[in-house]
């Protein structure tokens, strides 16, 4: 099994969950590359209550990743994994975008996470 | 001069834009501070964007210069809050940009010309090329009894002031008095703006927090192309327009729209004279006379 690197492990909570230090064993995991000047996919899903591991890869170069509704943002450093668990606590649409400046076309690279019920 | 005075000035050379006056000094000006005196900021032109958003980009900053050059009396100097140039990777095109936009400024009739960058002159070279062609990226000044400080939000890629920077300023800061008249200029909001479009910088609550026990101190920023005008506490935040593209009001979307459609009339677009006596009078100036 490929060792995960584990760089930043965060746990948010949207709406007046608190942060926890460590990444929930069950819940949901999303695949995320990011490269200049997007994230793939750029839409991800999610349901109220469940933990939702975004597991972030980069191949060209440092990219940020931030979700401020969720107190959350971790550099994603090329050919490592890394991992950001969010518990949503209720249905919304909430952005993700990246917060390390990495041309022109920087300030379009975002994303959206959709909570359902 | 008065406000009424400087106001019917403008009227007069046909440059009055829209004028905001703020108690900006709200305790006052100490005793031994003195002297009225007026300077320009531009921001964010962005030398070297070519597309849609601004067809006209190649003569904006040309006519604006033209304009700033028409004022009387001169402004005392003339501080350019950042994005000077539109960003590339490529370095030698970085560097010739900047040397392109270094000679098209060098026509200002003002040659206290102050310079600090945008996240597009310094975030892909940590601020290298720039340094090169315009010094430090912060620093101090004084003027007529102010105290003018340039604090550097971009160089750090993911918009931080950093551990050291901020201890300069901590340290420039204890040898100011509680009521000196402080101006700070940084080219990103300090405060949270918009954190969902990235409208903020990461680490600017602790520079406010330094600069919070301070009585007199405005903040004059770029970056988001508009005017914008929002206060954290005593301290007011002055966003000025662009020379290249207006964006959309902040948080008017979920994600970052893109630039506004062009306007031929480029009224979106100009420069801003602020002038400190007792308040603090920001006049918004047109990319041409009217």
């Amino acid at each position: 099994m490929k060792r995960r690197v584990f760089t930043a492990l965060l746990i948010g909570s949207a709406v007046g969950g608190a942060a926890r230090l460590l990444a929930a064993e069950t819940g949901a995991e999303v695949s995320v590359a990011a490269s200049k000047f997007e994230f793939t996919p750029d839409t991800v899903k999610a349901k109220a209550g469940v933990p939702l591991t975004f597991v972030l890869t980069s191949f060209d170069r440092i990219h940020g990743f931030k979700m401020p509704e969720f107190g959350i943002r971790t550099d994603i450093i090329p050919d490592q994994e890394t991992r950001v668990t969010i518990t949503p606590t209720k249905p919304g649409t909430f952005v993700f975008f990246c917060d390390v400046f990495c041309g022109d076309g920087h300030e379009e690279m975002a994303g959206t996470l959709v909570v359902e019920a | 001069m008065q406000q009424s005075d400087r106001r019917q000035f403008l009227k007069l050379a046909g440059l009055a834009g829209v004028t905001f006056t703020a108690g900006l000094f709200p305790k006052g000006p100490a005793d031994a501070q003195a002297g009225d005196f007026h300077f320009v900021q531009i921001s964010d032109t962005h030398w070297g964007y070519k597309g849609p958003a601004n067809p006209d980009a190649e003569h904006t900053l040309e006519k604006a210069i033209v304009t700033v050059n028409g004022l009387s009396p001169k402004p005392d100097f003339i501080v350019f809050t950042g994005d000077l140039t539109h960003t590339t990777e490529d370095g030698a095109m970085r560097r010739a940009r900047m040397k392109r936009f270094k000679e098209i400024v060098s026509e200002l009739n003002v040659k206290d010309v102050r310079f600090m960058p945008g996240e597009h002159d310094a975030s892909l070279d940590k601020g290298e090329a720039f340094k090169e062609f315009f010094g430090n990226t912060h620093w101090t000044f004084d003027h007529k009894g102010v105290h003018f400080i340039a604090l550097d939000n971009v160089s750090d890629p993911a918009a931080r002031l950093g551990d050291e920077q901020l201890a300069w300023l901590a340290a420039d800061l204890k040898q100011r008095k509680p009521d000196d008249r402080i101006v700070v200029f940084t080219h990103r909001p300090l405060f949270d703006l918009v954190p969902n479009w990235d409208w903020t910088t990461a680490d600017g609550a602790k520079a406010i927090d330094l600069l919070m026990p301070h009585q007199n101190v405005v903040v004059f920023y770029g970056h988001i192309h508009q005017e914008h005008h929002h206060m954290t506490g005593h301290i007011a935040h002055h966003a000025a327009k662009s020379l290249i593209f207006p964006q959309a009001a902040p948080g008017n979307a979920p994600k970052r729209p893109p630039p506004l459609p062009f306007d031929a009339s480029l009224k979106p677009l100009g420069t801003r004279e602020v002038t400190i006596s007792k308040a603090i009078t920001i006049t918004e100036l047109p990319v041409t006379k009217a």
